[in-house]
């Protein structure tokens, strides 16, 4: 009980402490969009051809006749009530596109750090466990090559293999077949839509789909997963309480897991929030290269057609999932050293 | 620094180098793609931007070394071309940080207080954003060119810096030496400069080579998604992003080799930032 109170009060300071960095970020989308080029009331006007009386209303319309600091209050007054503009380009609240296409971007990043977990945790503890043998060299080789290699690339030869030579993977554009049917949209995650609607097959098909984008993601972030990995465990195995657990006689299994690698993990932790990071700039990348209709690919088509709203709205979500993850990860930290809380 | 401090210093490197094969191979390569980036435009086979439609999208053969691209154009040509470029990129936006964020970090690390905890919430806010989203913002904002890509580039690298030269700054400030420097009358811009900067540095150029291998991932990211660099401009980043449309029809040259490039690149800068840390700093060799 005492312990959940004290992560609880953790949790709220933290979230206290993030805030400015929140409003920081809120000023500084605010800024972006007062330097990008042209002139909004021009652009929101009927076109170039607007009469010059016709601009100014527009003008006035959207604010920008007042002071920065007035504009800035807007700005926020608006976000706050979750009104993050209109889109040109498909003529929807940026908001509801956001939200529309938000699952679509989670579900591929969730999958990925997934995968990247599964494989590089115990990649980073075979390396420990034998140093410099054949495993720990070929780790080192995997992780120095996969910071190397692009997400662009890495994807785009995955295609190629899996796709046009071996024919195993299905073709590389979307969540879904164009003609296949969508289950009803209960949470937007189509893997977890086709269970609640008893479609097997359609689980399959969106599986085989989400299966190379999440990869090429998460072949990016295996390399600094395993190696933090076994740097920490390392140490741990090095220390005494795993001399001390291994003399009295405990099993490989409990000594290795149970000990060392619980205390191993919270370097992993702590980098989670840098690897998280990276992925959601590399989903960007990704999800051009697998035409993956999520919000980054819809940043992405508005930039093009110079539609900023969508683009500002985007770098704001972005911002913020950023900020809750590493808060999140602070709770983590804190749960799984409660040291971190007694401090 | 003194002739003999300089000469055993070399010895040192020669010594680290042949013990650590791995280094001296990545600085070679390092010296080969500066080479490349400089005479490379003058010695290439082919116009890069000349195109020749009726061998468009040759696989590699003996007259087309990586094959041909969607207009006939020499790719490895143009993945020769482009090595100016993306380096100069990389190269300049990480000094552009490295020179802003060590005065920024010195001083916040020597003055403290208000100027300090200002520059230090300018930073937790850099900090917040993802950082290949924010410089995609920026870039859409500041407009579509290659000196904003730099700019971006530069500025995401910058809390890095700032970081770290302000830590190194701040537990150096008040140790003897520096003291010894104030008593004997420098004034404290000579103190930071002449006395505190020079310590710095040496650990910053290390995470000044273990960067710019991030910084040519993150510019062709960029130009990759459209960003920047314009056709026909050969970079690697477009150069994926041209070939990325034939991928599926099987044309992987066009997107292996600009790949490969960005790869070999980016190796050669880890490794070599890696071997000089072991070199100037023995304690975190791992």
């Amino acid at each position: 009980m005492g312990t959940i109170g004290a992560t609880l009060i953790r949790a709220g300071r933290r979230f206290l402490s993030s805030l400015p960095a929140l409003f920081g970020v809120l000023v500084f989308t605010f800024l972006l969009m007062r330097v990008l080029p042209g002139d909004p009331a021009v652009f929101f006007a009927s076109g170039p051809s607007a009469g010059k009386e016709e601009i100014e209303v527009v003008r006035k319309q959207l604010g920008l006749d007042r002071s920065l600091p007035e504009q800035l209050g807007i700005y926020l007054y608006d976000v706050g009530r979750g009104n993050l503009g209109r889109s040109m380009m498909t003529g929807q609240p940026v908001a509801k596109d956001l939200q529309q296409r938000l699952p679509a971007s989670l579900e591929l990043t969730l999958t990925a750090l997934v995968i990247a977990l599964i494989a590089a945790v115990p990649l980073g503890v075979l390396a420990a466990l034998r140093p410099n043998s054949l495993i720990d060299h070929g780790v080192r080789l995997f992780c120095s090559l996969g910071v190397c290699v692009p997400t662009f690339v890495s994807g785009l030869l995955l295609i190629y293999v899996f796709y046009y030579l071996l024919g195993l993977a299905p073709d590389p554009t979307g969540r879904i077949d164009v003609f296949a049917s969508v289950p009803p949209a209960r949470t937007g995650f189509l893997m977890v839509d086709f269970l609640l609607a008893g479609d097997v097959e359609g689980w399959w098909a969106a599986a085989r789909q989400l299966t190379l984008p999440a990869f090429t993601m998460a072949l990016f972030v295996i390399a600094p997963l395993a190696r933090i990995t076994r740097a920490s465990m390392l140490v741990s195995l090095g220390s005494d309480f795993v001399r001390t657990a291994r003399s009295i006689g405990l099993s490989r299994w409990q000594i290795v897991v149970t000990y060392a690698l619980r205390n191993a993990i919270l370097p992993v932790i702590t980098i989670a929030g840098i690897v998280f990071s990276t992925m959601l700039g590399a989903n960007v990348l990704v999800e051009k290269v697998f035409s993956w209709p999520g919000v980054a690919s819809y940043a992405l088509d508005a930039l093009l057609v110079s539609d900023y709203a969508p683009v500002q709205g985007f770098v704001l979500l972005m911002a913020s999932i950023f900020v809750a993850v590493n808060l999140l990860v602070d709770v983590l930290y804190g749960i799984a050293d409660p040291r971190a809380t007694a401090a | 620094m003194s002739l003999t401090a300089t000469s055993s210093g070399l010895r040192h490197t020669m010594w680290v180098l042949r013990g650590n094969p791995v280094t001296a191979i990545a600085g070679a390569a390092a010296i080969l793609l500066a080479l490349v980036a400089i005479f490379g435009p003058m010695l290439v086979p082919y116009d890069p931007v000349a195109s020749d439609v009726p061998r468009a999208l040759q696989p590699p053969s003996a007259l087309h070394w990586a094959g041909t691209d969607q207009l006939g154009r020499d790719v490895f040509s143009r993945l020769i071309v482009a090595t100016r470029l993306d380096l100069a990129i990389a190269v300049t936006a990480v000094s552009v940080s490295f020179v802003i964020g060590a005065v920024i970090g010195s001083l916040c690390g020597y003055v403290g207080g208000k100027l300090d905890r200002a520059v230090g919430r300018f930073v937790d806010v850099l900090m917040a954003f993802p950082l290949f989203v924010l410089a995609m913002a920026m870039v859409a904002a500041l407009g579509n060119r290659v000196e904003n890509i730099v700019i971006a580039t530069a500025i995401i690298n910058l809390p890095f810096y700032i970081r770290f030269a302000r830590a190194e700054v701040n537990i150096r400030r008040n140790l003897g030496w520096v003291e010894a420097a104030r008593a004997c009358g420098d004034g404290h811009v000579s103190v930071v400069l002449r006395f505190l900067l020079p310590n710095v540095l040496p650990a910053m150029a290390v995470q000044m080579s273990l960067n710019l291998g991030w910084a040519i991932l993150n510019a062709a990211g960029l130009s990759f998604i459209g960003l920047g660099v314009k056709p026909p401009t050969p970079e690697w980043g477009i150069m994926v992003a041209e070939g990325a449309r034939f991928i599926s029809t099987g044309r992987w040259w066009l997107v292996s080799f600009p790949g490969l490039a960005l790869m070999l690149a980016v190796l050669c800068f880890n490794l070599l930032g890696d071997g000089l840390r072991d070199i100037l700093d023995p304690r975190m060799r791992t």
